[in-house]
This record gives C-alpha cells, structure tokens and sequence, in this order.
C-alpha cells in the first residue's frame, strides 16, 4: 500500500463523524407557503407589524434582486438553487409575546440546553448574554435589564424595529446597502429577525454578547441581520454560534451582518460556525452565503473579525472592514475547515480611505477530504489613505490528497506611501510528523489535533476563552478520524 | 529474563527496494550498541523499523521487545511501552509549544502504565530537573516544538525529550551528526545520566567521536541490510583507521 494511501484512508473515516447537532425539535410552526414573490415580502413585513418605510425598503430590495443573477465567480460548485422551493419565514408558535426568558416553550428551551446554550439566566455561560434566534425569530434575550442599566441594547432585531426606529432607520443598510450583491439584496427583502446591539457612547460593554442561531424548520432559508452600533470610544465584544439539523436537502442561509464602529470605538466579532456540512458524499448541508461588513466610522476605531468555519456544505463570505476614519484599524483573523465535499470560499476585504489605517489578514485554511479551501482577500488602498498599512499572511493546510486549497489576492493600492505585505504558505501534514508524534505517545488523532491547533493558534488566540475551548473542541471533531 | 531487544532475521523494504535483509540482533538490559556502516547501508532504516515507521514494510523476521512481538504494533504503542527513537532529522510543530507537546507525550505514556494524568504545575517541577540535563534554561519550552531550532538544538530537544520520556530502550538515530564539541558533549552527557541498569540505547552514528563520549559494549557494522562484523568497543577505533571496505568486500559472502 503507498504511504499516500494511508493518509487519505484515514481521512476517510474522519468523514464519518457525528453531527451531534442534527437533531430536529419537534414544534408547531407557524410557516407560510414557500416560494417568493412581492406578496411573501408583505406578508413578512405585515407578521412582523413593520412600519412602512421598512416595508417600502424591503420591496426596493425585493425589486432590486429581480434584477440581479446569482454570483458565479466564488470557487464553488452546487446545482442551481430554486428560489421558490424555499419557505422564507417560519416561526415557532408562541401563544403571546414573550414576557421573560421564563415563558420560552420549554421545548424551545430545551433544544438550547441540548446545544449547550442554557436560556435560563441562573445557569447562563457566565459573563454572556445569549440572543438565540430559532429559525426565523429571535426566542429569547438574557440579561437584558443589566445591560439596559448601562444603556447598552440588546435585542432582537425585529423589536429593534418596535421599539428604537430612529437607530434603525439610521444604520440599516448603512454599511451593507440592500442592493450590494445578490443574497445581500434577497436578505434584505426578506429577513425575519436577528440582532441588533447599540452601546453608547463611552460604555465598555462589560460581557460578551452572543447570538446563538439554529436553523430547525424543514426547506427554510434562514436570512437574519445582524445591526451592531459601538457609539464613540465605547467597546463590545460579541459572538456568534450557528447549528442546524441533519438534512438531506441543502439549506440556504444567507444572513447580513453590519458593523458601526464610531471614533475610537472597538468591536469584535467572532464567529464559530458550525452548520451541518452535508455527509461524506456531499448530501444536504447548508449554503452559507454570508455579507458581513463593518465600517469604522471615525477616527482611531476598530473593527475585528474571527471566524472559526468548519461546518456549512459551502460557505462563502468575506468579512471586511471599511477604514473610513483616520487611524482606523480592520482586522480579520480566520480558520477554515473544508472536509468531505465541503466547500468554502472565504476571505476579507480591508478598503483603506483614512490616512493612516492599518489591517491585519490571518487566514488558515484547512482542507481534508476532497474539501476545496479558497482563500480570497482584496486590499484596496485609496488615494487619499496616506500611511495606509497591511500585512497579510495566508496559510493551508493539506490533510490526504484529495482535497485542495487554493489563494486569490487582490491587491489595488492608489496611495505611493502604502505598505502592504503579503504572506502565503501551503503545507501538508507530512507522514513525517504524524510519525514524530506517535513516536512519543500520541495516537494518530490527538497527533493530527495537535498539529491542527499549532497551525490555527495565531487565531485562536484572538477568540474569547470560551469559544477558544470550544473552537479547538470543534476542529478536534471536524477533523476525527483524520489518518490512520 | 527475555533480553530487552531480540531481533530475529529482520527483513524489510520501502516501496520495492528490500533495505534490511535479515537482521539478528540481542540488547540486553543496561548495554549499550553502537551501529555503524557506510551512507546506504539500512542503519537509520534499522532503528526506524524498530520504532516502527510506516514507510517501511517488514517482510520476514521479528522484533521482540521484553518478550513482546512488537512488529505489528502501532508506532504509539511501542512508544508507550518504553521505546523512544531520537530522530536524526527531528520535526517542526509550528504553533505547539514545546511545554505542551512534553506534556501531552509525557501522559500518554503514564496513561499507558497506569497512572494518573500530571497536571501542568507538577510537571513543571519536573521539566526543570529535566533541563538542567541539556543545560538549558526554562525558555526553550516556550518556543514552538524544534521551530527555528538550530541543527544542535534540535538533538539537545530530543535528549531532553527522551529524559522526560524515560524509555526503556531509546535508539539515537545520528543523534552526534552536525553537532559542534560543546553540543556533543551536553548530549552525550545526557545520555550517560539516564543510563541505568534496566535500560538500554543502540546508538547508529558515522564517527567514532560519539563513542568517547558514549562508550559502547558492543560495536556493530552494517553494510548491504546485513550485519557484517560484531565486536567490543575496539572495533570501532579499527573502523576510524581502517574505513569500512575490508569488512563490506566481504559482506555478500555471509
């Protein structure tokens, strides 16, 4: 047998993980009929009581997106995707408005407590407060009042809309505008919830904030937002987690996220994502086809992105940051597992306006299986971004010798006193250090854990401690099995 | 008692090329083996069968360890039960450091004896014994496990290594190749420290230097995957004047 044969023989039986997040809950919901046409894009607005500026603006996206064609540029494959198969808004149904987190369906709750996210405050990860949004809705918020005692909002998007139309009216679409690409523009007609966070000027959020998302209906896209406004010189730190049942169809999820960052202001944001990937010959899993943006505003803001992406069948979203402000800084620190047939095209964009902005780009791609790991990152630098900075480094990973990892740079400096750097680097687990490693004890998958999580330091450190544990947990899963 | 190493007519190839053909070896406790021969002759290929290295398939023969067939077993298996392998070209683990990768292989091989996991404060007690042994400071385990380690650190990382390990039987594969005096010395001092009547080393280098440092008990010439020549430390020193061609003319008509 070759040496290769070994390697990617032991890949294979890591292929044949469990997803133990593939449970379905079983619980009435109110889900309208799927397809999509102008009708869909009231009947949400009108479920959700929105004013009609948001309904106006839902149906100019609507119509926008008539106009536009899926993108086809990404380095991903899938067969065309059948907008009026989908259900675009299902709800699990709930007697009245949610007073507390005390009168979530149990059955709700308990799918959370499953997940390892309790919804019950007492027993909440400490130090985070959880907005969990099962399929179209947001379920429940925790630690409300504390947070609304410092001024700090955090809510679902939807009561967001009830409850502070100014700050909605204001930063919606101000950073993704409803007509920037093709899934950005149908999120925009039809999102259903999410979350939205403002902290005011001067407050340091003083815990992480938390967004937990679980897809469960059957056929149903899920498009939530996510509106974040960090005021001038305030901080908040906020996380991301996303599972969904095992299915054999595949899934749109096709979400937007919108960073605000004021003068002086921080915001992280990191991500650990985990949708179900599909089995091993690429059956089901769900389309991860994400905008995420920030903007930093003023001067001497921060804008960090981490993102740990193992599951998804195909992902394909770049976090980026808009250096708007002088001295701003964008950051973006990335794992990427592709495994089976899963596929992920990933990567930033850093656009330099302000004088003396500075990004970071760390990106380690992963590919094991026949996974396909792409790495696309665009630099820009514009004319008036005197002193600009960036420094990239762009690292793969290969396990076996099925899989692939590719790297697509753009670079676009206009400004002459720019630096830009960029680093990149393709490896291999070598039989040679799986060798090394078992010499001295280890079994073949704490040897492949190990190299794994040597190679993604430099972005796990980046994570909150928590999620750090669970990012590592998550890879040693991801990748069990992995050579033999 | 079962000698410590018993190796019986060993034969082995990597993809078609037969490398080892027909080996017989016997290690007792507490001795040390020198294993010399000419560039080609299978003596790294030997020891890295011995720890059981998947680019080499064994086709005939046996290797025993303390009364145990080891040749079917997994590499990591071996290694908990007591054989450790000085890698001549020893691996980077970018991102690990070298605190932990310790750590983890130094349980793994507790766990196999039946004993508790060390937690991390006592085995910093015990790092620090370790170090001084390699004449090292606490430093060198904050860096990343042999990444951007000097040819020399990187041997002085697989002494320290296997004195944390404490096999039972270690194989120092050119452990003295690209080593100044100084590391030389610090190595071979190691060694000399961890020896003790239970264990045993079977050292393959070129050069009889390493031999004034770490005296052999006996001194085996490989040449062609056979074993052509046994004897005491002497032979070494006749080797160093001689060369090796008065023993491998003769090594097809064993």
């Amino acid at each position: 047998m070759s040496r290769e044969g070994t390697v990617s023989e032991s890949v294979e039986s890591l292929v044949n993980r469990d997803y133990k997040w593939g449970f379905v809950t079983d619980i009435e919901a109110d889900q309208i009929p799927a397809g999509l046409d102008e009708g869909v894009v009231r009947l949400i607005s009108a479920k959700k009581e929105e004013p009609p500026y948001l309904l106006e603006w839902r149906l100019k996206a609507y119509r926008g997106w008539l106009k536009m064609t899926e993108p086809h540029w990404p380095n991903v494959k899938y067969p065309p995707i059948d907008y009026q198969k989908m259900i675009y808004y299902a709800a699990p149904r709930t007697k009245q408005p949610l007073g507390s987190l005390d009168d979530v369906d149990p059955k709700i709750r308990e799918t959370y407590e499953k997940l390892g996210i309790p919804l019950t405050e007492q027993k909440i990860l400490s130090g985070v407060a959880v907005d969990a949004v099962f399929d179209s809705v947001s379920v429940g918020t925790s630690y409300r009042r504390q947070l609304g005692e410092m001024g700090i909002i955090f809510c679902s998007f939807s009561e967001a809309v009830r409850e502070y139309p100014d700050l909605i009216r204001r930063y919606l679409g101000s950073v993704v505008p409803a007509s920037d690409n093709f899934f950005a523009a149908l999120n925009s007609a039809v999102f259903s919830d999410g979350s939205f966070v403002y902290v005011p000027k001067g407050v340091r959020c003083p815990m992480d904030l938390s967004t937990y998302f679980r897809i469960n209906a059957q056929n149903t896209g899920q498009f939530e937002r996510t509106l974040i406004v960090a005021d001038e010189g305030s901080y908040v730190s906020y996380l991301e987690g996303c599972t969904a049942p095992k299915r054999d169809e595949n899934q749109l999820h096709a979400a937007v996220v919108e960073l605000v960052a004021m003068a002086g202001a921080t915001i992280k944001y990191s991500t650990v994502q985990n949708w179900y990937a599909g089995d091993e010959d690429g059956k089901g899993g769900i389309y991860n086809f994400v905008t995420k943006r920030g903007k930093c505003a003023g001067a001497g803001a921060k804008i960090s992105w981490t993102q740990v992406e193992t599951g998804s069948a195909i992902t394909w979203k770049y976090p980026s940051v808009i250096l708007q402000g002088d001295d701003s800084v964008g950051e973006f620190y990335s794992v990427a597992v592709t495994n089976a047939r899963q596929q992920a095209d990933t990567g930033t964009k850093m656009i330099h306006i302000g004088r003396n902005t500075r990004s970071t780009i760390v990106s380690k791609g992963i590919s094991a299986g026949r996974g396909q790991n792409s790495y696309r990152g665009q630099v820009k630098v514009m004319p008036r971004a005197e002193g600009a900075r960036n420094y990239t480094q762009c690292d793969s990973l290969l396990i076996g010798n099925r899989c692939g990892a590719h790297t697509f740079p753009y670079i676009d400096v206009q400004n002459p006193t720019a630096a830009v750097e960029h680093e990149a680097s393709t490896s291999k687990i070598g039989e040679d250090q799986i060798f090394y490693l078992k010499q001295r004890g280890l079994n073949t998958e704490n040897a492949i854990s190990m190299i794994v999580n040597g190679f993604c330091k430099e972005v796990f450190r980046e994570l909150p401690m928590e999620f750090a544990v669970e990012a590592q947990k998550l890879l040693g899963i991801s990748l069990e099995g992995s050579v033999g | 008692m079962a000698p410590l190493l018993e190796i019986s007519d060993l034969r082995a190839k990597a993809g078609d090329k037969e490398i080892l053909k027909g080996i017989d070896l016997v290690v007792n406790r507490g001795e040390v083996h020198a294993i010399m021969g000419p560039n080609g002759s299978g003596k790294s290929t030997l020891v890295q069968v011995i720890a059981g290295h998947p680019a080499y398939q064994v086709t005939g023969g046996s290797i025993r360890f303390d009364g145990q067939d080891l040749t079917e077993m997994a590499p990591e298996i071996r290694a908990q039960a007591g054989v450790f392998l000085a890698f001549q070209y020893p691996v980077e683990i970018p991102g690990v450091t070298n605190a932990y990768f310790l750590r983890a292989a130094y349980n793994e091989v507790r766990k196999a004896r039946g004993l508790e996991e060390m937690d991390p404060i006592d085995f910093i007690d015990l790092l620090e014994e370790k170090l001084k042994l390699v004449e090292w400071g606490p430093d060198i385990m904050k860096r990343a496990v042999n990444s951007g380690f000097s040819g020399g650190e990187k041997k002085r990382n697989e002494i320290l290594q296997m004195a944390v390990l404490e096999p039972r039987l270690a194989l120092l594969d050119e452990t003295d190749s690209g080593l100044d005096i100084d590391a030389l010395r610090i190595v071979a001092g190691g060694v000399n420290a961890l020896k003790r009547p239970d264990n045993a080393y079977v050292v393959v280098t070129h050069y009889q230097r390493l031999l004034n440092h770490i005296v052999p008990d006996v001194v085996h010439v490989l040449a062609d995957g056979q074993m052509v020549r046994s004897g005491g430390k002497e032979l070494a020193f006749e080797l160093e004047a001689r060369g090796y061609e008065w023993l491998t003319g003769t090594a097809g008509a064993v």
